[in-house]
């Protein structure tokens, strides 16, 4: 495998609502910042661009099509788009280096899901003939799993509280979160359950955004003359639709792509892990088999902000920004998607 | 620049009006259901997976034995919604569950009509409460009730002998849909009977209606130019096929305009003309609807009708000037 490096990386806020900025109007600044930060003019001057998002978020058909007028795609680019967290975009791209078939590759994520009801929108994903007729949300199903790692005594709920406590604290060093602060681990203990055994604020909010991604072989980079960080690995794997027949108090496909992304070779420095959830950031640190030395969602994760089909790429790029910027010299980033932790990518980086 | 938009807004309804076929193995779960039973399927290493699933999880070999399950069983885990979204199966509180029914080794989802959060803990035994009418779909299964609950079995028999191979399954999504910021400014300036589009600041291309961007450049749009109410066929088409839901009685025609001053053509109708005398390069100008009716809509002008002017020789047009100027 050849070493591919990450560049650039920019993000929007995380807002509940963007109001009146469509999906080109979300994507042009984190474009032109990525643009800025690399020394090229625009996604003609990469190789290969993909993108991740999902038009059913906002219900408006082919987003993902108008999106491309962001680009300037004339004369014609190599384009591709994966209805996915752009997470799985990069790993597109990865491959097509890994391939000879590019030298750099724009990535894109883009979500704007104020215009619907998200976890509603997001049922139906589920099996079109046992579960999405029913109508059951995102939430439904972390909130379910949440309960048999509490009863099983797998977790307690203050350490549930414990991972949104230092989320919210984190965050507030992150520009672009949206919900930051400091509140203790009582103050979330007095809150009410939303779906028990949830807490409102155990369940990431609801976001509009988008970011991009740079990336290119080392060879590229050094001639574009920038800072970069280096993917080492990179593996996702997917469990199975039928969820009867899942350990939901354990992440599996997480385990199976760290070992292949090789994840446990040597220490790691920064993680940040797309947990939707409180719970599910425990599963995950569990997974990955993470030590105490290692500070887990430095930015406050997607509990400060999700831009759903972008986050995963963010914790991508949020991870090389830290190693471009000296806080680490190997860091380990993660994406998923589906109900419960259902499918999950693993990248290792480390700085140049 | 741009002054900055109004927020633009509709309610609408996606609809997606989906049927599916089953196959045979889901097939043969949903014709059990819609006779009030519960079929599970053997996986390879013989436990009993529910709902039935055509390829084992693990070994990925295709399944094929089904077996009997009960109606009734376990919650392994729950959770309880206490505000219920309008989509979901109950308009009061009510749990979703993960039951594991009597015979089979894997839980199934399904919700749970319980009275309060209280009522529901794991390891509670709960019953299916079975639809009066059956169809062969999963909400067959009217939610489960306690076990100790009394349930009236007045229902209707099922009559229907062939086997399910197919379902109709729409599925319908809310939105309230935001105009872009550049669409904002243009639908504005529209509800004023004004035609404005927006330049490229790098290859001065005029677009009307603007999306934001220059989809060459891949920069934002930012100068407002206002345009005229004069345009060229770029292209049309006659319409003689009736189209549901559409007040205008065929034939007419639909053409590509280009709006003078501007680098892309949008489509409208023309009118006060013989269809037949429709031609590419003929000169039309807008004809607006009474100032009162103006909205933030296209159909502010009624219609293009041709005028007494030259036509634009077929290789001048959507060739115009850099900027339209
Ligand atoms: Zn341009």
């Amino acid at each position: 495998m050849r070493d591919v490096a990450i560049v650039a990386f920019a993000q929007s806020d995380c807002v509940r609502d963007a109001g009146a900025r469509n999906e080109v109007e979300l994507i042009m600044p984190v474009l032109q910042e990525v643009y800025k930060q690399t020394g090229i003019n625009s996604a003609q001057d990469v190789d290969f661009t993909c993108s991740g998002s999902c038009d059913y978020q906002q219900g408006a058909a082919f987003a993902f099509v108008a999106g491309v007028d962001a680009l300037g795609a004339v004369p014609p680019i190599k384009e591709s788009h994966v209805e996915m967290d752009a997470a799985w975009a990069l790993y597109e791209s990865w491959l097509k280096i890994q391939m000879g078939q590019a030298e750099s590759a724009l990535i894109y994520g883009f979500g704007k899901s104020s215009p619907g009801e998200l976890p509603i929108v997001l049922s139906q994903q589920l099996d079109p003939y046992y579960l999405a007729p029913l109508w059951v949300d995102t939430i439904a199903f972390a909130a379910m799993q949440a309960r048999v790692m509490l009863e099983q005594g797998l977790i307690t709920e203050a350490e549930m509280a414990e991972v949104v406590a230092r989320s919210r604290k984190n965050a507030a060093n992150n520009p672009h979160a949206q919900l930051k602060g400091d509140v203790s681990v009582d103050e979330l203990l007095a809150e009410p359950e939303y779906e028990s055994p949830l807490r409102r604020h155990d369940c990431c909010p609801i976001s509009d955004g988008a970011c991009a991604m740079i990336i290119c072989t080392v060879e590229k980079a050094k001639e574009w003359g920038k800072p970069y960080a280096v993917i080492k690995g990179i593996d996702h794997r997917i469990e199975t639709h039928h969820i009867g027949s899942r350990d939901l108090t354990q992440s599996i496909s997480t385990k199976q792509a760290a070992e292949a992304a090789g994840v446990a070779q040597g220490p790691v420095d920064i993680a940040e892990l797309y947990a939707p959830f409180s719970h599910q950031e425990i599963i995950l640190r569990r997974a990955l088999n993470l030590s105490d030395d290692t500070k887990v969602n430095p930015s406050g994760g997607v509990l400060a902000g999700n831009v759903m089909m972008a986050s995963g790429l963010s914790r991508i790029g949020e991870v090389a920004m830290r190693l471009i910027n000296g806080e680490g010299k190997r860091g380990v980033a993660h994406a998923t998607s589906g109900p419960c932790l259902q499918q999950n990518l693993v990248t290792v980086l480390e700085a140049q | 620049m741009s002054s900055s938009a109004e927020i633009l807004s509709q309610a609408f309804t996606l609809g997606y009006t989906y049927t599916r076929s089953t196959g045979p193995i889901v097939g043969q779960f949903l014709t059990a259901l819609r006779d009030r039973k519960m079929v599970g399927i053997k996986g390879s290493d013989g436990k009993v997976l529910m709902p039935p699933v055509e390829f084992d999880p693990v070994s990925a070999q295709a399944l094929s034995d089904f077996v009997d399950v009960a109606d009734c069983g376990v919650v392994q885990t729950w959770s309880w919604v206490s505000e219920p979204r309008k989509a979901h199966p109950s308009d009061k509180p009510f749990a979703w569950a993960l039951i594991k029914l009597d015979g089979a080794d894997t839980p199934m989802l399904h919700w749970v009509d319980a009275d309060d959060a209280a009522q529901m803990s794991t390891g509670m035994r709960v019953k299916a409460r079975w639809a009066e009418k059956t169809q062969g779909l999963i909400s067959d299964i009217n939610g489960f009730v306690p076990e100790a609950t009394a349930l009236s079995e007045d229902y209707q028999a099922n009559e229907a002998e062939e086997p399910i191979t197919g379902i109709d399954s729409p599925s319908y999504l809310t939105y309230n849909f935001t105009a872009g910021g550049a669409t904002a400014r243009y639908l504005a300036e529209l509800k004023k009977g004004k035609l404005v589009g927006q330049r490229c600041p790098s290859c001065e291309n005029v677009y009307i209606p603007p999306r934001g961007s220059c989809a060459a450049c891949g920069v934002a749009t930012t100068d407002e130019v206002e345009l005229t109410n004069k345009a060229t066929v770029e292209s049309f088409t006659i319409v003689y096929i009736p189209i549901p839901n559409n007040p205008i009685k065929p034939p007419y025609v639909i053409a590509n305009l280009v709006l003078d001053g501007a680098n892309i053509s949008f489509l409208h109708l023309l009118s006060e003309c013989k269809n037949e005398d429709v031609r590419i390069g003929m000169r039309v100008e807008a004809v607006w609807k009474p100032e009162e009716e103006w909205g933030y809509a296209m159909e502010n002008i009624q219609y293009f009708k041709p005028i007494d002017e030259p036509d634009v020789p077929v290789e001048e047009i959507g060739k115009l000037k850099k900027g339209g100027r």
